[in-house]
């Protein structure tokens, strides 16, 4: 092989391999069970510190995705405010991530619907990009392991968490 | 004296003209500033998270703020992604300094293409043979076949 069909052949490897690089990036990057969600910390949506998933290892964590812009945000706020008041002895807590949103509109929100639990916020949408979002809203179980057990595209509902996410909390009736 | 006049005014006003800043608009914001979710700049979208943002702009605008401090409290809110153009410090002055870089190579390998091009002999072809004897005889009687 002469040297110039040498380069030719390298250059076109080289133009495949970043095409190639492209589409994986694009790629499902959803997490699967089991895995080890990301555990970057965030700041706090109330302002004055930061916080992380990894703050809350020995709790179940119902992680939410959420952004005060959100139709379907609003509708299933209350559900998720029920369920945390419901089973916060279990050593279980919702952990609401505000993305893309105004923190002002995001306290706002949380306000309106009387959303006790805490709260942070993902303001360039990083967070939502590693835990593999493809929307909001969207929310996953974590076991008090930091892995995923569930995750759910979409709104939640109160069947959804009584029939799904109840049953897996210390306590759960057999 | 009237002209006199005119003038007093003027430099007694220009001053405070050229030292006054000028209102920030919403539309000298926007189309310098994306909507995060929509992926465009936020002029160009509708959504209702570009409206939250322009709403968010707006109040910064009707506080007094300068284009610069609502870029900076936009960039608070969402994050440098915010900005449609990278900032031309750090690594974002990549994105000025690489295509002119790029355009310098490209130019240079051009010219230095052009020199050694001009430069190279002609390429010896093969030198055509006359035709000759027969052959010679044979293109003449041809050739006659088309003159008119």
């Amino acid at each position: 092989m002469s040297a110039r069909s040498l380069t030719a052949f390298l250059a076109v490897l080289a133009v495949i391999g970043l095409l190639g690089f492209g589409l994986l990036q694009k790629g499902d990057s959803g997490l699967d069970q089991g895995a080890t969600v990301p555990d970057e910390p965030l700041p706090l949506l109330a302002g004055g510190g930061a916080s992380s998933v990894r703050d809350y290892r020995g709790k179940w964590v119902l992680v939410n995705f959420w952004a005060s812009w959100c139709d379907p945000c609003r509708a299933e706020s209350p559900d998720l405010a029920a369920f945390h008041r419901a089973n916060r002895a279990r050593h279980f807590t919702v952990l609401g991530i505000d993305t893309q949103d105004l923190s002002g509109d995001g306290r706002d929100f949380v306000r309106a619907y009387g959303l006790e639990y805490p709260h942070l916020r993902d303001p360039d949408g990083d967070a939502a990009e590693a835990w593999g979002t493809t929307g909001v809203p969207e929310t996953f179980l974590v076991d008090p392991r930091g892995r995923l057990r569930l995750a759910r595209r979409g709104p939640v509902d109160e069947e959804y968490l009584a029939r799904e996410v109840e049953p897996l909390l210390p306590g759960a009736p057999g | 004296m009237r002209a006199l006049a005119a003038i007093a005014l003027i430099l007694a006003v220009a001053p405070a003209a050229l030292a006054a800043e000028p209102q920030t608009t919403l539309p000298d914001v926007e189309d310098e500033v994306m909507c995060p979710i929509c992926g465009t700049l936020l002029e160009l979208s509708e959504a209702p998270q570009a409206e939250r943002e322009r709403a968010f702009i707006r109040a910064r605008i009707a506080r007094g703020d300068s284009k610069e401090e609502i870029k900076d409290a936009l960039v608070a809110e969402y994050g440098p992604s915010v900005l449609a153009l990278p900032e031309n410090d750090g690594f974002g002055i990549a994105a000025y300094l690489v295509p002119v870089l790029g355009f310098a190579a490209a130019v240079g390998a051009l010219a230095f293409g052009v020199r050694r091009w001009r430069r190279s002999p002609a390429p010896a072809g093969p030198d055509p043979a006359a035709p000759a004897g027969e052959d010679a005889a044979r293109l003449d009687e041809d050739l006659a076949r088309y003159d008119l």
